[in-house]
């Protein structure tokens, strides 16, 4: 709160009225309708709705495909967390700790990050399809790879095009976070600890909680979300629903199904899941971690 | 000599990770300067063909195959204006709707803040249908505008904008009072100005935000006059090596905004250095 502030009956809300109305019409307004999509059912023929109450999470909780869908999300949002993380955290130290070219490095690992998943997705079409794809031909000889038909191949499959270019992100934050934290920390801890792997794990690691703990939520929204591109453009949800994540399952089941009811409730759940990993990250992490 | 085991360790490493990201994009790019049969017969391809311009010049201006009726080139038109238009809409919103945040004392303040940014916890793809149907009563389905405003519609720049005003020192506007600046002279002659490596950094962010966008185009154009790119990806038949040339062409505008915004968009959203 600033302490010189304007006072003014009306200029205020002329700044805030486009965001407002835009965030109204085209945010608030959908919002409204998805819950009350959630808690009707539409006639057959499309004629009317009746309210049902909540017949309709009753009907996603009996259905073991969402089931199939929640656990893959979990499944999906858990790895790539860890691989992008580790990965983009491994690259990170390596970059930081370079004399010479570390602006090169990173110009060179920065712009996957800028690809649209659904590209990533269609690439990772080409080296996993049957016909001439390398990774396909690859895991095939190895252990007898096939996504079409075996879930763990299939998981491997889209875990591999997810991950890809999340990496590149990871990277960017925590060598953001690394060379945030002040060199004269660094050098009292090299006096104290010759070890530089041990340094690392008990001086440099614990300053990077903050942006840890930033990324991993960025990496669960992105797994939830932002892999619909990835899922729609690689294994459609192959070999039988098994890689639908929740988002892609409510929209085909909103869009296939046309069951805007289910769809709804459906939607009403991810919120519910965002909203709880949200106060997760508010009150025990933000709670729990000091910052320099 | 540690030092110097340990430094090619990292160089080392880092190469691997370099070569992770370049190798399936140069493999795609080569691939798509070769000829369909080359491709289907052996493979993807690490040398590259001699088919580029070609294979480029038929994904861009040919009409009819590929695509129905749109050309490529037509599609990145289609991009580009959506983009442009998400990032200058949300940027210019939300510069405006963080000003009044933290420059006036508004009535309900604590209701406003929340109003405009709980909406970060609900992405588009939680309420795609009602966007729609509310897109479909406003007569808003294939335009420019139905894919621009629903992905305008973010606080996300808010937060940013409302962070950044409160580092600004209190004395800039008590100075700017003394000068006789009222409200609006203040906003465009000290705040914006002041402002202006965190502009650049959402301008970028949104502009990529905006282009990537994949599942919103698709549900909100019917008509292929309105196709964007990325969504382009769906609907592309036609040999394999001109959907190889138009995903890589696909690929080449946000990553060369990012690599040649790098230092403003990294300097904004880190706000150091």
């Amino acid at each position: 709160m600033k302490k010189v502030q304007f006072k003014s009956s009306y200029s205020q809300y002329l700044f805030l009225a486009p965001q407002l109305g835009i965030l109204l019409i085209f945010l608030y307004w959908p919002i409204i309708q998805t819950f009350r999509d959630a808690f009707t059912m539409q006639d057959a023929f499309g004629f009317g709705a009746t309210f049902v109450w909540f017949d309709n999470f009753l009907f996603i909780f009996d259905d073991p495909a969402y089931f199939i869908a929640f656990k893959f999300t979990i499944i999906y949002s858990f790895v790539i967390t860890l691989i992008t993380g580790s990965i983009g955290l491994l690259l990170a130290v390596q970059a930081n700790n370079v004399m010479h070219g570390k602006s090169t490095y990173k110009t060179l690992l920065i712009w996957p990050y800028a690809i649209a998943p659904a590209v990533v997705g269609v690439m990772a079409n080409y080296f996993f399809s049957e016909r001439f794809g390398l990774l396909y031909h690859l895991f095939h000889e190895l252990w007898g790879f096939n996504w079409y038909e075996s879930v763990f191949d299939s998981y491997i499959y889209v875990i591999i095009a997810g991950s890809w270019k999340q990496i590149s992100a990871n990277f960017i934050f925590f060598l953001a976070g690394l060379q945030a934290i002040q060199k004269s920390v660094i050098e009292a801890s090299m006096i104290d600890c010759k070890n530089s792997f041990r340094r690392f794990w008990t001086i440099t690691f614990p300053l990077l909680m903050p942006t840890t703990f930033f990324l991993i939520i960025i990496n669960i929204t992105y797994a939830f979300f932002d892999t619909f591109g990835i899922i729609d453009t690689t294994t459609i949800g192959a070999p039988s629903g098994e890689t639908r994540t929740l988002v892609y399952k409510a929209y085909m089941d909103g869009f296939r199904g046309l069951d805007l009811g289910s769809a709804g409730a459906q939607s009403i759940m991810m919120m519910l899941i965002v909203l709880v990993i949200t106060i997760f990250q508010f009150r025990y992490i933000e709670g729990k971690i000091h910052y320099n | 000599m540690t030092r110097f085991i340990t430094s090619s360790l990292s160089h080392l490493i880092l190469l691997i990770g370099i070569l992770i990201m370049a190798v399936p994009v140069w493999m795609i790019f080569a691939s798509s300067t070769h000829t369909s049969s080359m491709i289907n017969m052996n493979g993807l391809q690490m040398l590259l063909g001699d088919s580029f311009y070609e294979n480029y010049l038929r994904v861009l201006l040919y009409q009819g195959g590929f695509f129905k009726e749109i050309t490529a080139l037509k599609m990145f038109f289609n991009s580009f204006i959506m983009a442009t238009g998400v990032a200058i809409l949300s940027v210019v919103t939300s510069l405006m709707a963080a000003y009044a945040l933290v420059y006036y004392r508004i009535k309900h303040a604590t209701l406003l803040f929340w109003i405009i940014f709980i909406t970060i916890l609900v992405p588009l793809e939680l309420r795609i249908f009602p966007t729609y149907s509310v897109m479909a009563e406003l007569n808003l389905v294939n335009s420019y505008f139905g894919l621009i405003v629903p992905i305008s519609a973010s606080a996300i720049a808010t937060l940013f904008f409302r962070q950044f005003y409160k580092t600004v020192p209190d004395e800039l506007l008590e100075s700017a009072k003394l000068d006789g600046a009222n409200t609006w002279r203040f906003f465009i002659d000290f705040l914006i100005p002041l402002s202006k490596t965190m502009i650049v950094a959402m301008l970028i962010f949104m502009f990529v935000f905006g282009y990537n966008q994949y599942l919103w185009p698709l549900l909100v154009t019917t008509s292929e006059q309105y196709w964007t790119v990325v969504m382009g990806l769906k609907m592309m038949s036609g040999s394999i090596v001109h959907r190889f040339a138009f995903v890589m062409m696909s690929m080449v505008p946000p990553i060369l905004i990012i690599i040649v915004l790098q230092k403003h968009f990294i300097k904004g959203v880190f706000q150091d250095k």
